[in-house]
């Protein structure tokens, strides 16, 4: 039994990391290939810094994964705050299910009456389809991150109950004190989670991105995949191991913060 | 606590209006800086890798453009560039109208439906100062016959990759397609993976017109190409790269100028044109009728045909050029080297009778051969057990979710018989209570 569960451990962290592993080894071939390593070099890194392309493409992708999980977070608590608030129950869960929609439906379906319902708006009147690039790119995004923060608030609010807040108005706050004083504090943690998920939600983004993505906005995952006319060039494996080692370093932080929080509570 | 739920709706409203405007606003003072209101964006929407960038100190042809229009034009211009995969990708953002772009770059067939749909503008290409340049064999293509819509890009040509350490000399010495079915490289050959190119490989080696639009052609295409699977390694497109540099697979069919990028990496690979006949392909950059600066774009193309620029695209895309001022560039010549000159450059030594570009299908036809290509590619590729799996796992579902609604209902009616049996019991208790004490 002993065997069979390292075997197992084995297994799946292999399945899991070996990938990624490939991919940072290969993103040091100083060859134009990931099938044959010829040898170590930092050459696609400087490649990778010299151009513009990626970058523009990288940075749009940022900026619309930090603006749609805002956004969708800003709007998703307040949605949760305010579900949790209703008294019939018919609305909660007619509310509740009708949130949960983008999420169910597949990312196809999404894109396309996306894209359909943009077209038919940039007609109607009649501006330009770049003119709202941005603006297109940045509701979609926010549309399907949305149900995720709502999942990821509502238990949180569902758990703190009304009787704090009915305590923070009866002592004098205002409903907005008592949200931003009393609430807000306590349900942060779900507030993070959800952004988070939505950030990451938003930067991998493909389906609909390809559909809504406009010509003057486009992200990295639409960049990489119009590569494959001729070949994925090895600098985007150097992107990608760069952006796994933020990943890595950011949770090592957070981890080791939150393990000394804990240990000080402990010794209290 | 109404009040607070419309309050935080308002303040949510309020704060994402704050935010989106806040973002607009920083763009436009991204844009504020480089100064002047009448600054005009060129759309250009060309193939991923397919300009030379910058990238590694290449020349930047954008960033070249941008100075040639300030400094010649005294505009003050911004490309915006973005990139396509397919020329299905790029005819259904602009058919959708989910894009306005000033410059495409279709390939030959896709000129020729865009065209004939409508969607192209069209101008004298031979009043643009450089277009002299281009080869007399690339004027007034089948697809552009009076030249107002297109300038030539990059052409090139299918020919068959092969690994000369793994292939038997004997076997290419016909130079024909059919080694791709020769049945000693079971398992080490590569077909592509799109129907048009696929289907096209089979009927260059039967002899067939690979614009036929006669529906048996196509069925006997693919007869052969069934009989081809069981060889098969894989069907590819962009995997080819890294098969065909590790060895992993010894025959494709693929174009010439990516030939040459594999054979940096691995020196063992050769290539020839089969004599039965290939496919030509030609990008040309166009206009799409609903562009907003045309004049400009003219500028743009012209801009493209001159010396530098069009030599360093060249150079960076590998592909074969029909600009003279590029392949009779003595500069160029030495950078790409004799055989790479004559793998792109070689002259026709086919006896294919038929034209050897790729026309625009019937919408019709077009859906017949894909779904020819799709029963190949869907014939006894997934494996029995995987669909009795499925079967299975979607069976026991069905079932799981059928019990559990049965049992529910003979459930509730056995609680609700159960109920109404109490229910009279009571009241015959109460009853019989109530006649006793009546008594």
């Amino acid at each position: 039994m002993k065997h069979f569960n390292r075997v197992y451990l084995i297994l799946i962290f292999g399945i899991l990391y070996i990938p990624i592993i490939t991919l940072i080894f290969f993103s040091f071939n100083s060859a134009n290939s990931t099938a044959v390593f010829e040898g170590f070099s930092l050459r696609w890194y400087r490649e990778l810094f010299s151009s513009p392309d990626t970058f523009e493409a990288l940075r749009n992708t940022l900026i619309l994964a930090i603006s749609a999980a805002t956004l969708s977070t800003v709007i998703g608590t307040a949605a949760a705050a305010g579900i949790y608030r209703m008294k019939s129950k018919l609305a909660k869960n007619a509310i509740n299910s009708v949130t949960n929609i983008p999420m169910m439906n597949p990312d196809i379906v999404t894109g396309m009456s996306m894209m359909l319902f943009f077209v038919a708006l940039v007609g109607i009147l009649s501006i330009d389809y770049e003119s709202i690039g941005f603006t297109a790119m940045l509701i979609a995004h926010t549309t399907f991150c949305l149900p995720y923060v709502i999942l990821s608030v509502l238990p949180r609010v569902e758990d703190l109950g009304k009787s704090l807040t009915e305590a923070a108005l009866d002592l004098g706050c205002t409903p907005i004190q008592s949200f931003f004083k009393v609430e807000l504090p306590n349900i942060l943690p779900g507030v993070i989670s959800g952004f988070t998920m939505a950030f990451t939600l938003s930067l991998d983004d493909f389906v609909i991105s390809y559909f809504v993505g406009s010509s003057n906005f486009q992200t990295l995952p639409l960049l990489i995949y119009s590569m494959t006319k001729k070949k994925v060039t090895p600098d985007m494996y150097a992107l990608s191991t760069l952006i796994i080692i933020t990943v890595f370093i950011f949770l090592v932080v957070s981890n080791v913060k939150s393990g000394k929080a804990r240990r000080k509570e402990s010794h209290k | 606590m109404k009040t607070i739920v419309c309050k935080l709706l308002i303040l949510t409203f309020v704060l994402a209006l704050c935010f989106t405007l806040f973002s607009c606003g920083k763009d436009n003072d991204e844009e504020g800086d480089v100064s002047s209101k009448d600054k005009i964006t060129l759309n250009v929407y060309n193939w991923g890798e397919y300009i030379s960038d910058g990238s590694l100190g290449s020349y930047d042809t954008i960033a070249a453009f941008e100075e040639y229009c300030k400094n010649e034009l005294n505009m003050n211009v911004e490309v915006n560039y973005s990139t396509y995969a397919t020329n299905e990708d790029m005819y259904s953002k602009l058919s959708g109208g989910a894009g306005t772009y000033d410059i495409i770059i279709p390939s030959d067939y896709m000129i020729e439906r865009m065209k004939n749909e409508g969607m192209l503008y069209s101008f004298d290409v031979t009043e643009l100062e450089n277009y002299k340049y281009i080869s007399e064999e690339f004027r007034g293509m089948y697809y552009d016959p009076d030249e107002c819509y297109s300038v030539p890009y990059t052409y090139g040509k299918v020919g068959i990759i092969y690994n000369s350490t793994m292939v038997d000399p004997v076997d290419v010495e016909n130079k024909s397609w059919d080694i791709m079915w020769n049945e000693k490289y079971k398992g080490k050959i590569l077909q592509f993976n799109n129907p048009r190119d696929g289907m096209a490989s089979a009927m260059f080696l039967l002899g067939l017109d690979i614009n036929s639009t006669n529906k048996s052609d196509w069925d006997k295409s693919l007869e052969k190409l069934v009989e081809q699977k069981p060889l098969v390694q894989a069907y590819v497109s962009d995997e080819i790269y890294n098969k065909m540099i590790s060895n992993s697979a010894s025959i494709a069919a693929y174009y010439a100028g990516d030939y040459l990028t594999m054979l940096d990496s691995n020196p063992d690979l050769a290539f020839y044109y089969p004599t039965e006949g290939t496919n030509v392909f030609v990008d040309a950059m166009c206009i799409p009728k609903n562009a907003k600066h045309p004049e400009l774009a003219k500028e743009f193309i012209n801009f493209m045909l001159s010396p530098e620029p069009a030599t360093a695209n060249a150079l960076y895309i590998g592909y074969a050029s029909p600009n003279s001022l590029v392949y009779e560039n003595p500069s160029y010549i030495e950078e790409m080297g004799e055989d790479a000159m004559e793998v792109l450059y070689s002259e026709d030594e086919s006896r294919y009778p038929f034209d050897p570009f790729y026309h625009s299908f019937s919408p019709e036809l077009l859906a017949y051969t894909n779904g020819l290509w799709e029963n190949l590619k869907t014939e006894n590729s997934t494996e029995l057990w995987v669909h009795i799996t499925s079967v299975v796992i979607v069976g026991s579902l069905l079932g799981y979710a059928i019990y559990n609604i049965c049992v529910k209902k003979k459930r509730s009616k056995d609680y609700r018989l159960r109920d109404k049996a109490k229910l009279l019991e009571k009241r015959n208790a109460e009853k019989s209570k109530a006649s006793a004490q009546n008594k």
